[in-house]
């Protein structure tokens, strides 16, 4: 069916095509621009198009695609990048030169592409809606292929096959592809949420030992410019001992991208020896780029990440950063001159982050499979200034918070985490796996590390007034090995071998500092100076 | 269609530098008009929103003067486009791109929107060679390289055009073939800050291209001047492979123009009254610096901010650093001590540092001696703090050496009376290091 563009707004478009339904695809223009239906009224609907409007021209026409926004599922997106809408960046840069113009197109995985189809089903058998009737090998994974519908296999083959060949028909003449779409805001679906409690290692010291993710779980890291959010999603995607990693760079820097392409091209995964970028989908729709594909890339991603999930595998998700999201949110709201709430934010945002943020989680997969979506959002509160909507909504959704501050940033101590204010709500339940997979005094340790931190807070308050000359031996003991934890354990630069700890030496890091903690204590109780223990600890 | 149809009288609705304008046939989103007043006099605008026939235009100076019935609208068809060849060097042109000079204009190449288009992400190439300022606090502890956008967040009386105009005529870019240009868009800036630059310009050597829009000139144009010149930027550098160096000042002046005609707009004001999408909006500009892989030439940025009320927090900062690879933040207090240029190294930060220097690049030894000079001094000032509660005395005698340190660093490292190449920028950083030495000793004895 086919219309005309009557109006045009910013980021929005109205078409005068009837009988629309919300979230309805529809392109518009001569360019055929891509935007998706976000207001129906009687005999009009408003478009969010996920282009740049500018030079389009009202009477061009609208035509509906009879389909919401889906995400196309495919052997072949791991390694790729991708923009908000899917369409695969390195492509697109190869056949239309370094700057992307409004309705550039490709398709998403070329078809020159073969996969080898392993069927695991034979003529006769019968499977139901989404069950595994087979494989191809991609890079190190085994990518499962459902069958579309219920019922009995007529044919099915192996070998060679590219992502638009027939793998197997039905009795009833449905066919299985290689590839189908799912709608990007639809959760997809599962049989059953298990809790989240095993340890997700990261790598990264100060988050695996005192504030530890699960797989899973989500955790927000919301911090000022220039706190390290990008550095610190980078490295946990680098380093964290999950199958595939899908990493969102959303309303964020070109460059950033660009080099993270080609670092993790070069990089080998410290888990499996392959290179980083087999088992990472990049999803990148940067700040220049169209606002309305932003807002619609951490769907995109999310729906990515599910799909591999449902094949059993450990999936994270990282997005940097989701203020940036929440801002497309608004800038499209306020273009369809909705009320708006706190700060000019949709009312509805805080509603849409908790649905994003549930589609995290450990699930029973539809095929018996057990996987788990992960997600570690950064955000970024405008003037540092955490009481904002999005980091509001943010907390109240999420199971870790690790906040980056302004102040350990300026003093170069990274990952700049406030190991006073952030928490994991996943703590007991790691400990005890802790306890159990790495070393039963692992709880015992992370309080006495903890309770170091917080008595130097108070007699760094104590120092102030005094002097560091006016404290006890003890005193100065305590400043001195908090001093050591900080500088040596929670701090981990991101450019040195140091960027990886796995569980165990981090373990054994804290473990010694600790130790060494109470051996000092003991001497001074026998009546020995600080001064001479000190030179003896670190000759 | 005759032209006749393009060209209508019926303005209704009427603000400072909007007017909506009805009945008009088959609008374009961005679409550049002629507006002829009543008095004959013409001045361009351009199509914001279209509701049907119901058309907003924004005018590039102000309705002044318009009428509801006599005044006459021309619609183009076309989008803003900026002129493009190198025949555009080494002259003045205003926020319209319209030569200052009254002469011609140069018979142009090309034509590109001044818009642009965004960079495909996997097209670019990482900004990594070092562009050597001449000033120890940059070249030292936060190194710019090619293509890297990088402001300098000053205060109000600060001296930023000094030292831009210093970096101007004393930037050495490891030499590409093409050459090298500097871009140059001023930003309501007043006569005297706007004829200092225009000194430094001419007396340099090397190729330049400027945009003028004065405090007096329209707030519309000062949108679009930016645009201009990063549209004249990416052609000199990615068609002509130069290096070219994009001068901006002052972004401050840039968002106040865009909460203007926000307000003007009605639209929704976010904090402090800046519109919602202005981290989009300075994206748009910031964002078009870069590299690109396979081809010769980069485009580098070095945009001034006047941090209002002195608060890095205020959102015009705020998102620049959002956005920026790294800030230059300068100091009131160390202005006030005499100390040029007056560069807090706290806070400042260049985060493509890390790729652009040490063996091969700078010098080997490079981030080692900068770490150790940064964390010293950051151990500096925090004892100046406690020495202001217990005093002098109250500090241990390797506390006072650090102390001093941080004095010393102030006046000899970051001021400077001449220019510094980076040899002579890390030898003096490694002097002032070796003299905590005999404090270490004492540390452990
Ligand atoms: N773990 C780390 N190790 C060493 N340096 C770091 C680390 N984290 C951050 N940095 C330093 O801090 C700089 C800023 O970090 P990053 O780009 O991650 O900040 P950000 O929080 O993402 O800022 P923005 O919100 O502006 O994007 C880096 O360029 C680097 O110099
Ligand atoms: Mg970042």
């Amino acid at each position: 069916m086919q219309g005309k563009v009557i109006g045009i707004s910013g980021p929005t478009v109205t078409v005068d095509l009837p009988d629309l339904t919300l979230y309805e695809r529809v392109s518009v223009g001569n360019d055929k621009l891509q935007g998706e239906v976000v207001r129906l009224r009687p005999a009009s609907a408003v478009v969010q198009v996920y282009e740049e409007t500018k030079g389009l021209r009202v009477g061009e026409p609208a035509v509906r695609e009879n389909s919401p926004l889906t995400v196309r599922f495919t052997p072949g997106l791991l390694g790729g990048i991708f923009d908000g809408l899917q369409r695969p960046l390195q492509r697109l840069g190869e056949e239309f030169g370094p700057f992307i113009r409004p309705g550039d197109m490709l398709p998403f995985v070329p078809c020159e592409q073969q996969y080898p189809f392993v069927a695991e089903k034979k003529a006769g058998d019968r499977v139901g809606q989404g069950e595994y009737i087979g494989y191809v090998e991609e890079g190190a994974f085994r990518h499962y292929i459902a069958a579309s519908a219920e019922g009995v296999i007529r044919e099915i083959r192996d070998g060679n096959i590219c992502p638009e060949d027939r793998v197997a028909i039905l009795e009833d003449g449905t066919e299985a592809l290689l590839w189908h779409q799912w709608p990007i805001r639809t959760a997809r679906p599962f049989t059953r949420k298990k809790f989240p409690r095993s340890l997700l290692v990261t790598g990264q010291r100060c988050i695996d030992f005192l504030f530890p993710l699960a797989f899973g779980g989500t955790a927000v890291m919301p911090g000022g410019f220039g706190t390290g959010k990008t550095i610190l999603e980078q490295a946990v995607a680098k380093y964290a001992d999950v199958d595939i990693v899908v990493y969102v760079g959303c309303g964020e820097r070109g460059n950033e991208m660009a080099e993270m392409l080609e670092e993790f091209r070069s990089l080998a995964d410290p888990w499996t020896g392959r290179s980083l970028l087999d088992r990472t989908i990049l999803v990148a729709n940067t700040s220049n780029m169209p606002v309305a594909a932003r807002e619609a890339s951490i769907y995109t991603a999310v729906s990515m990440a599910e799909y591999y999930r449902d094949m059993g595998y450990h999936v994270l998700l990282l997005a940097d950063s989701i203020s940036r999201w929440a801002e497309a949110l608004r800038e499209i709201s306020s273009a369809l001159e909705e009320m708006p709430g706190e700060e000019g934010y949709p009312t509805y945002l805080a509603s849409r982050l908790s649905g994003f943020m549930s589609r995290a989680g450990v699930v029973e997969t539809l095929n018996g499979k057990t996987g788990s979506l992960s997600m570690v959002l950064s955000v970024s509160p405008p003037g540092g200034d955490f009481t904002e909507p999005t980091t509001q909504a943010c907390l109240r959704n999420t199971g870790a918070f690790l906040m980056l501050d302004t102040d350990l940033a300026h003093r170069r101590h990274f990952p700049a985490i406030n190991w006073a204010q952030s928490f994991s709500l996943y703590d007991r339940d790691v400990a005890e796996y802790c306890a159990r997979e790495i070393s039963p005094k692992w709880p015992e340790v992370k309080k006495r590390c903890q309770a170091l931190l917080k008595q130097e807070e108070q007699l760094r308050e104590v120092a102030e007034i005094v002097g560091d000359e006016g404290l006890q031996d003890a005193d100065r003991l305590l400043m001195h090995v908090a001093e050591q934890i900080r500088s040596r354990f929670l701090c981990q630069n991101s450019f040195t071998d140091d960027a990886f700890s796995g569980p165990q030496s981090t373990f054994e890091l804290i473990e010694k500092l600790v130790a060494m903690y109470d051996r000092c204590l003991e001497r001074i109780r026998q009546g020995e100076s600080l001064g001479e223990i000190l030179l003896e600890e670190h000759p | 269609m005759s032209l006749a149809e393009h060209l209508y009288t019926t303005v209704t609705d009427v603000r400072s530098q909007l007017f909506f304008l009805e009945k008009v046939h088959q609008a374009r989103m961005g679409e550049i008009v002629e507006v002829v007043f009543p008095d004959g006099r013409k001045l361009e605008g351009e199509v914001l929103k279209i509701e049907r026939d119901t058309v907003l235009v924004q005018i590039f100076g102000d309705c002044s003067g318009m009428d509801t019935g006599k005044t006459t609208v021309v619609f183009s068809d076309s989008l803003k486009q900026a002129p493009l060849s190198l025949r555009m060097l080494n002259r003045v042109y205003n926020g319209s791109f319209k030569p200052m000079d009254n002469k011609p204009l140069f018979v142009p190449d090309r034509w590109q929107p001044a818009t642009g288009f965004p960079m495909n992400p996997t097209r670019r190439a990482r900004p990594q060679e070092f562009i050597e300022t001449g000033f120890s606090s940059i070249d030292g502890l936060n190194t710019l390289v090619k293509g890297q956008k990088l402001p300098i967040f000053s205060c109000a009386g600060l001296p930023a055009k000094e030292i831009i105009g210093r970096i101007l005529a004393d930037s050495r870019m490891s030499g590409s073939d093409a050459g090298f240009a500097v871009i140059f868009v001023a930003l309501g800036l007043t006569h005297h800050e706007y004829s200092f630059y225009m000194r430094t310009l001419e007396k340099m050597s090397s190729n330049f291209v400027a945009f003028i829009n004065l405090a007096e000139d329209s707030v519309v144009e000062r949108l679009l001047a930016p645009r201009f010149g990063l549209t004249a930027a990416e052609y000199l550098a990615f068609d002509r492979g130069m290096d070219v160096l994009v001068i901006v000042a002052d972004i401050t002046n840039y968002c106040d123009a865009l909460r203007e005609l926000s307000m003007a707009r009605e639209e929704l004001p976010g904090r402090r009254g800046y519109p919602g999408y202005m981290y989009s909006d300075l994206a748009s500009i910031f964002e078009r610096a870069g590299r690109i892989t396979g081809m010769p030439g980069s485009v580098t940025m070095l945009p001034v901010i006047t941090m209002p009320e002195d608060d890095i927090t205020h959102p015009i900062p705020d998102l620049t650093g959002y956005i920026t690879e790294g800030q230059i933040v300068l100091s009131r207090e160390m202005h006030q001590q005499g100390i040029f240029p007056p560069v807090d190294v706290l806070p400042s930060l260049s985060r493509l540092m890390q790729k652009g220097i040490g063996k091969g690049m700078t010098m080997e030894g490079h981030r080692e001696l900068a770490n150790r000079l940064y964390a010293t001094y950051a151990r500096g000032i925090d004892l100046r703090g406690l020495e202001a509660i217990v005093g002098r005395e109250g500090l241990s005698e390797s506390d006072r050496v650090i102390l001093d340190f941080a004095g010393a660093f102030e006046n000899e490292f970051v001021h400077q009376e001449q220019r510094r190449t980076i040899a002579e920028t890390l030898e003096c950083g490694a002097e002032l290091l070796r003299r905590l030495d005999p404090a270490r000793d004492a540390d452990s004895a």
